[in-house]
């Protein structure tokens, strides 16, 4: 039997898609399927509407419609909105706390090389990473130092008494980060060793230091240290409180990695060990890559935790970003200015701590090797 | 203010180290300043008119005009001082620790302090003393007419003990209405959950400064409590103990003479023996001190008397506007009152 022609019924050419309803795609659609797929749908979609509207509206009106920029005193706040005066009167303050206003060069220095070295580690395909990550662990932090503290090369000597507002709250939170994941690397492999020893006296000190509140940490060591040492020597407040979260953020650190470690397979090392490498270079070339690229959101969490714990130095007397704000709310000039103080720095801890979160996120893609849940 | 650190365990281990530490730190504090080239001071973290940055950093404030006042008298120069914030649990172990050498920051003189902690307390720059401040809507004018109000506290504070104490003296009940913190006791006061808010005087005029209508409220005349404030130095160093007691005492001095920052130098040749004395030019009487003759010069010159230090920070000059009342000097119905300088 022959092909006959193809009935008349039967069209010859594909028929184009036709793009779908248009009740079903677009904007509408995603509103019907989300906002308003029922009554009790709709009812809640309008009342969060009106509770943001209840919730916005005022802030944007406070904050930036009837807010107050320009001026230099309290005299110059007048309208019902914020006072951002107190903010940019202050600033200089804020971000330097009391170091000597003629040599804030040397820190604007500091902080300009450590973001371009942070913008380069964290910049893909940039050349010589390596030796860029080492110039900023063993390099950067000395430049840093004496730049910032001075007494060497003919720069003038700030003590660290003068130092605060952000620039404090960055040293104490990139001292604790730098000096805390190296740390808490070691005592989560010392916690998993065979050596009884090692492994006794790194389990003694995650547990202690987990054991005990930050503020006690920092307590003991801006109170009660003082008064077991003799009288000359003095060691300086910041060291204090900078060892006290070194060490206590370590023992965090290490049981983080911890986990890590233990989400590699035995078969790992074991494949390692067959190959003749030792512990350290199974270590660093087998389980280490794999376990780090497993545990960056567990680090980036606990780096977050640190930059805002650091906060909490303001009960030993240091004045970190927050504790500034709050001594200058006591400035009789400025009383009662005490929202905007707190929301300025709000917005400084929050534009941290979401880069932070949103570079583990993207390094999380840019490591994913299919391990991942889509 | 500040004393809510009422743990007797912590005190007395304080005491018990104190003691231990006195001993070996007993050293010449007066040379010690000298060779650094500056005082030591631990002042608060911030407390309206006493002390608090202003916005270029300098710390200013009557508690951090104290330490310039010994500063002045010492090195000759108000602004040799190095400022030490310190919170309320470290200020006494930094004294006894050396980390210090005046601690003034707003400490009221208590008999346990005095006595337990291996601390002197060398005068009183501030009377202060717990108060009530209210709505005028209200339309009272006495504490008395108090009967049944609800009142904002702060929590942990001896402040809600006084207050217990004194409705209970008066038999009068209260509804406390207790805050964590002093923002938020204004808040509730602003927002109408209290009639009455009670702390220490010089706090209400702080306090009353964040209230969005300072004008509509007042604060009574009644002090239900003695919080006299004052400078403190270790114990064991008498010279030292000198030194910051009779700077203090020479400012109150010249306030009762005349004497201001503005016509010290016309008055330095004054006819009158005790300014002669007060300023250096009749005797020596830094000498017994290990000052210089003209330490008494220096801290008028530089800081000015006490009626000045109290304007400019607390008083008139300052958005506090605290009135003298107690604080004025006993000629004038106060009690300030200083030993003559001969």
């Amino acid at each position: 039997m022959s092909i006959e022609k193809t009935p008349s019924r039967v069209t010859e050419k594909m028929i184009d898609a036709r793009s779908a309803p248009s009740d079903s795609i677009g904007t509408i659609a995603w509103l019907r399927t989300n906002l308003f797929a029922g009554p009790i749908n709709t009812l809640f979609t309008l009342f969060a509407c009106y509770l943001i509207y209840l919730l916005i509206v005022p802030s944007l009106q406070w904050a930036l419609i009837d807010a107050n920029w320009s001026g230099t005193t309290r005299a110059d706040c007048t309208g019902e909105g914020a006072c951002w005066v107190f903010i940019s009167a202050r600033l200089d303050q804020f971000i330097y706390g009391f170091y000597p206003e003629e040599l804030t060069w040397r820190v604007d220095i500091v902080f300009a090389i450590f973001a371009a070295l942070v913008a380069w580690l964290a910049i893909p395909n940039m050349p010589v990473k390596g030796l860029v990550a080492i110039a900023t662990l063993a390099v950067f932090p000395f430049i840093a130092f004496f730049l910032l503290h001075g007494g060497s090369f003919g720069l003038e000597v700030v003590g660290t008494h003068e130092w605060g507002g952000l620039m404090l709250t960055l040293v104490l939170a990139v001292v604790g980060i730098v000096a805390a994941l190296p740390m808490g690397i070691l005592l989560a492999m010392g916690r998993r060793s065979d050596m009884p020893i090692v492994k006794s006296i790194c389990v003694v000190f995650i547990e202690f230091w987990r054991g005990v509140p930050l503020i006690t940490v920092l307590f003991m060591a801006s109170v009660m240290l003082p008064l077991f040492v003799p009288g000359e020597v003095n060691l300086d407040k910041l060291v204090r409180a900078l060892i006290g979260i070194t060490l206590f953020q370590s023992a965090y650190m290490a049981e983080v990695v911890r986990g890590g470690l233990q989400a590699i397979p035995n078969g790992q090392t074991e494949a390692g060990v067959a190959l003749g490498l030792g512990y350290w270079r199974n270590m660093g070339l087998i389980v280490l890559p794999q376990a780090l690229k497993l545990m960056i959101p567990g680090i980036v969490n606990t780096f977050i935790a640190l930059f805002k714990d650091t906060s909490l130095v303001l009960i030993i007397g240091l004045f970190d970003l927050l504790a500034i704000v709050q001594a200058g709310l006591a400035d009789p000039k400025w009383l009662g200015y005490s929202i905007e103080g707190y929301a300025f720095v709000a917005l400084i801890f929050w534009v941290f701590c979401f880069s932070m979160s949103r570079y583990s996120q993207y390094l999380e893609r840019l490591l994913h090797t299919g391990h991942k849940k889509r | 203010m500040m004393h809510n650190n009422k743990k007797p365990l912590l005190i007395a281990s304080a005491a018990l180290l104190a003691a231990s530490v006195a001993s070996g730190a007993s050293a010449a504090t007066l040379d010690s300043v000298k060779e650094k080239g500056f005082v030591q001071c631990g002042v608060s973290t911030g407390l309206p008119g006493f002390s608090a940055p202003d916005d270029a950093g300098n710390w200013q404030g009557l508690d951090v005009d104290v330490c310039r006042g010994v500063a002045a008298a010492v090195l000759g120069d108000a602004s040799k001082v190095r400022y030490i914030p310190l919170t309320a649990k470290e200020r006494f172990t930094a004294l006894q620790s050396g980390e210090i050498d005046v601690l003034s920051r707003n400490t009221t003189w208590t008999a346990t302090r005095d006595t337990s902690l291996g601390l002197n307390f060398a005068g009183v720059n501030y009377y202060d003393g717990q108060g009530f401040m209210v709505s005028k809507d209200l339309g009272v004018a006495s504490a008395k007419e108090l009967d049944g109000a609800a009142i904002c506290i702060q929590s942990g504070t001896t402040t809600e003990l006084n207050l217990a104490d004194y409705f209970r003296l008066n038999d009068m009940t209260f509804e406390p209405v207790v805050f964590d913190t002093s923002d938020q006791t204004v808040k509730g006061f602003e927002a109408g959950r209290c009639d009455v808010l009670t702390s220490d005087q010089s706090q209400l005029y702080a306090l009353r400064i964040k209230l969005a209508d300072p004008a509509a409220a007042m604060v009574l005349p009644e002090v239900i409590s003695k919080e006299p404030l004052g400078p403190v130095v270790r114990q064991g160093d008498d010279q030292w103990f000198n030194i910051v007691k009779w700077t203090l005492f020479a400012q109150i001095n010249a306030e009762e003479m005349g004497l201001t920052s503005d016509n010290i130098e016309a008055k330095k040749s004054d006819t009158n023996p005790n300014v002669a004395r007060l300023v250096g030019a009749d005797g020596n009487y830094g000498e017994a001190m290990g000052l210089p003759a003209d330490w008494a010069y220096q801290v008028i010159k530089q800081v000015g008397n006490y009626g000045e230090m109290f304007e400019r920070n607390v008083g008139t000059g300052s958005a506090l506007n605290i009135e003298r009342g107690l604080n004025a000097l006993w000629s004038n119905g106060g009690i300030q009152y200083a030993p003559p300088v001969r």
